[in-house]
This record gives structure tokens, C-alpha cells and sequence, in this order.
């Protein structure tokens, strides 16, 4: 079973098709990137993928089913712009998540010496981390990612990167939207949208190459996007 | 052409007892791109807004061109959502006094070669991300300054936008502007010509980015199987590691490390050696 299915999805908005026929699939213990320009698509297909809008046509499932109430129970999601509560602190942000899920609060970990600090007088690298708590409190099947590691340092991307990595390994699966070359790198295959199609999918290495270094990575991996927008 | 450098020489900045920049110099020099690198809280944008004037340093020095002559594309454009393109590039213009034919041949210029020619009507708050950066940075050229100050250009860019965003700061560098730019990846870092990448407020790295991955000491490797060693961090399914020495575990393969993998080192060996971090 796929924790998430859809075939040939499209969501048109009045004479705009915002998602063109996508297949796209998600299976336990993966890590999916899905790239694109702004505008092609990603955010519509993730919008689908939560439930919070219905496609057009096509099939979308979460979890071997057509997506009920109870499905977005079994997924965890982090926006970009993390979702918490400012006004109250990592503790209550984490116990509220938690109640709302009706399970007990996480263990804090390595939030436990800032647990009584307000959300909005943390760095984004705790902000990250408490969001991150918060989204697995649950135990979800099927994680959520809207760039997941925007703006943090390298130390707190790799722990970040720990724990998506520890999830998929107990079994969820992890959907990640990004445009950065060193988040997908992360990723164990990815799929990229242009004008609402998937005009891409493979791993890293089909697409830029795998012996290529650093800075030279980083030039393929635009213009090979270059290409694909254009098309 | 004028070849002065400009620059911080060993500065420090405080916010009350908070060190927000320790002992930091950098040198910019005409035709060269810098990039500041490291996590939100850093002190790259410090380290941008003492460079501005902005903020005065505790002690140390500071280099910079007048006024007039430094272009500044802040942190998320600094365009004004209510004007269209076309009036953004004429306000920026009007402020550095660039006015009449001089104005009109700098728009024509900046619109074509950002792509924004086709849109020159269009109200700054309804381009996408790409295309308001890419404005932004036309307001930071208008006035052809010497010294050209970006503060994360291609965050919530996407990778064609971002591309091109590169090319048009390359060529900016080409005609003769110091660059300086921060940013949040090292894949980017890696493309500038010098790279400072910060911690905590202190450098950690500092240096052409061939240099900084040469100078790594020590071999990184790759393993599929959790390492137990804490100079281990995540690349995709597997992990890196890195020791002083040889791996004598036949499960490590040694790998070519990048730009990334010199900063995760770095900034390990800093929190282990200064003992910020529990094994």
C-alpha cells in the first residue's frame, strides 16, 4: 500500500490548470522531494495531498483510500512558515499539538532547556526543531515538508536532517517541497512539476550526475531546471 | 577604474552582552564576489548592516564607499508592493539622483536583462519571488554603485530564477562592482569567489571555497550504518564521517568532500573542541 497515491490529478482554479494529471506516490520508509519554479503546482498538489482542497479530476489517496477525516490524523505537517504559537512557550505549543491529536506531549530532547521560552523569543533553528517535535508527537505515517530547513546553520540542518531520516527508517514516509540543491540531496528520489505536470522524476544522480563536486552540482542542477521549465 | 578595497578590519559588535559580531574582518575588492554564510542569528546581516553604516561597531574598522556609491538589496527585495516595476526603478533612481536620459537608459538597460520588460507595469506586490528579487536587485544598480550589498537574494527564489539572479550579480561583479552577498547555502557559498561562513557570531571558515575544502585535514568518508563517532552527519540515506586520520573500517568509503562537508567539520570541531556540545 501507498501512504500516498494519486493518479491523474488536476485541479483547475475557473480557466487556470494549477495541476495537470500527476501521478504521484509515496511509499513507506521514503524520502520524495518535490521541486518546482513558483507556480508549478506543488503547493495545489500538497493542498490535495492534506485534504484542505478537492482536485477536479483524478484520484488522490492517502493511506489505500479516498482521504476521510481520519487520514489526516496519520500524516504530520510542517508548513514553511512552521505553524506555532508564538505567545506561548515550546511547552504548551508541543501540548496543544498534542491534545488536538488527543496523545501525550513528546519528550523535549534537546528543546528540554528552552521548554519554558516563548515561541517568538527562539532561533529559527529551535522554532524548526519545536515544529518538527510537534508534527512527529503524533507518530504520523506520512510526513509533510515545506522546506524543511530554510535558513538554519549546518549543524542544526544535519540534526533536522537526523530526524526526518530516524522517521522514514521507523516506517513513515516523507514528502518534502523545496528548491534547494542541498535539501534534495537529501532526498532518496525526487520529482519535479513545470506548468502543473511532473516533467521529471528520478534519483539525484539520474538527474545531475554522480560523481559531479559541489559549485558544478549546483549549475547543472539549475540548468537542467532551466530546461525543463522552458519545455 | 578605481581598485580601492573596501571592508571590515577586526570588527566587533555588541548588543548589551550579547556578542553579535567577534573579531571579524573581510575584504572586498572590484570584480569579486564574497559570500557570508551561516545559520539565522549568525550575524551575517550584522555584519551587512555595520558594512552599511548602519550599526556601529564596538571597535574595529570599517571601509566603504560614500553613500551614493553602495547599492543594497535588502532582505526579502525592499520593493514597494503598491508601485508597479517600472515606478520602483524610478523612486531607487530618483533617490540616488539619477534622473533624464541617464535614468531612462539605466531602466531600459536593467529591465531588459532582468526579464522584467514584459511586466514594467505590473504592481511590484503581484510578481512572484524570483521576479521581485530580481527587481529588487535592479533597484540596488540603478546608480551603478561600486559596492553592492545583498542580503539573502535568492531566498524563496526558485532554481531558474535563482540562476538567473547569479548571472545578473556576475555581471555586475564583471563590470567592475565588490559584491558581497549572504546566503544560507553552501552550495551557493561555494560559487563566490570568497566565502566567510559564520558561527555564533565568530568566523569559522574563511577563504577562496577550493581552498576551504582542501584545507579540510583529515579524510571524510561514507557509511550506510549509523557511525559512532559525533563527527558523523547526514547526506541522504547514508551518513559522513570524519576522522583525523585513515578509516581503518572497511564500511567507510572515502569520499571527495564539498564545501558543505568542510563547514559541518568545522563548525563540529568547534562545538566538540570548546565543549558547547555533549557526545
Amino acid at each position: 500500500m501507498m501512504l500516498a497515491d494519486t493518479g491523474g490529478v488536476s485541479k483547475k482554479f475557473g480557466d487556470f490548470t494549477a495541476v495537470d494529471g500527476v501521478d504521484l506516490t509515496v511509499a513507506r520508509r521514503e524520502v520524495v522531494g518535490l521541486l518546482g519554479a513558483n507556480g508549478a503546482g506543488k503547493t495545489t498538489l500538497m493542498r490535495m495531498l492534506l485534504g484542505l482542497i478537492s482536485p477536479t479530476s483524478g484520484r488522490v489517496e492517502l493511506f489505500g483510500e479516498t482521504i476521510t477525516p481520519d487520514a489526516r490524523r496519520r500524516i504530520g505537517y510542517v508548513p514553511q512558515g512552521l505553524g506555532l504559537y508564538e505567545d506561548l512557550t515550546v511547552a504548551e505549543n508541543l501540548e496543544f499539538v498534542a491534545r488536538a491529536f488527543g496523545v501525550d506531549p513528546p519528550e523535549f530532547g534537546d528543546l528540554a532547556s528552552s521548554k519554558d521560552v516563548l515561541v517568538r523569543e527562539l532561533s529559527l533553528g529551535l522554532r524548526r526543531r519545536t515544529a518538527f517535535l510537534g508534527a512527529l508527537s503524533h507518530q504520523p505515517e506520512l510526513l509533510v515538508l515545506d522546506e524543511p530547513t530554510s535558513g538554519v546553520d549546518v549543524i542544526a540542518r544535519s540534526d533536522l536532517w537526523e530526524t526526518i531520516r530516524a522517521t522514514a527508517e521507523e516506517g513513515a514516509g516523507v514528502l518534502v517541497s523545496t528548491h534547494h540543491l542541498e535539501e534534495v540531496d537529501q532526498c532518496d528520489r525526487i520529482v519535479v512539476m513545470a506548468g502543473g505536470r511532473i516533467v521529471l522524476a528520478g534519483t539525484m544522480a539520474e538527474i545531475v550526475g554522480d560523481t559531479v563536486s559541489g559549485t558544478e552540482r549546483t549549475e547543472r542542477f539549475e540548468r537542467r531546471f532551466a530546461e525543463l521549465a522552458i519545455a | 577604474m578605481n581598485e580601492t578595497n573596501w571592508g571590515l578590519e577586526s570588527v566587533s559588535v555588541d548588543f548589551g552582552n550579547t556578542h553579535a559580531l567577534q573579531d571579524v574582518s573581510v575584504t572586498l575588492s572590484p570584480r569579486t564576489i564574497v559570500g557570508v554564510a551561516g545559520g539565522d542569528g549568525s550575524g551575517k546581516t550584522t555584519l551587512l548592516r555595520t558594512l552599511l553604516g548602519l550599526l556601529t561597531p564596538s571597535s574595529g574598522a570599517v571601509d566603504r564607499p560614500d553613500g551614493d556609491d553602495v547599492g543594497y538589496l535588502p532582505a526579502g527585495s525592499g520593493i514597494y508592493p503598491d508601485l508597479t516595476v517600472e515606478e520602483n526603478l524610478k523612486f531607487a533612481a530618483g533617490a540616488y539622483g539619477v534622473r533624464g536620459d541617464d535614468y531612462r537608459a539605466a531602466r531600459d538597460e536593467l529591465l531588459a536583462r532582468t526579464g522584467l520588460d514584459e511586466a514594467h507595469d505590473r504592481l511590484g506586490g503581484k510578481l512572484s519571488g524570483g521576479m521581485r528579487q530580481k527587481l529588487g536587485l535592479a533597484m540596488s544598480l540603478v546608480h551603478r554603485p561600486r559596492l553592492l550589498v545583498l542580503d539573502e537574494p535568492s531566498t524563496g527564489v526558485d532554481p531558474v530564477s535563482r540562476s538567473e539572479l547569479w548571472r545578473l550579480v556576475s555581471e555586475a561583479a564583471r563590470d567592475g562592482a565588490s559584491v558581497v552577498m549572504t546566503t544560507t547555502y553552501l552550495d551557493e557559498a561555494g560559487r563566490c569567489d570568497a566565502v566567510c561562513v559564520l558561527d555564533e557570531g565568530v568566523v569559522l571558515l574563511q577563504g577562496p571555497p577550493n581552498d576551504l575544502v582542501a584545507g579540510i585535514g583529515g579524510r571524510v568518508g561514507e557509511t550506510t550504518s549509523r557511525p559512532e563517532t559525533r563527527y558523523a552527519w547526514r547526506r541522504g540515506a547514508s551518513w559522513r564521517v570524519w576522522s583525523p586520520d585513515e578509516f581503518n573500517s572497511s564500511a567507510v568509503r572515502p569520499v571527495n568532500p564539498d564545501l558543505q562537508d568542510a563547514v559541518i567539520v568545522a563548525a563540529l570541531r568547534r562545538r566538540h573542541e570548546t565543549g558547547e556540545v555533549a557526545a
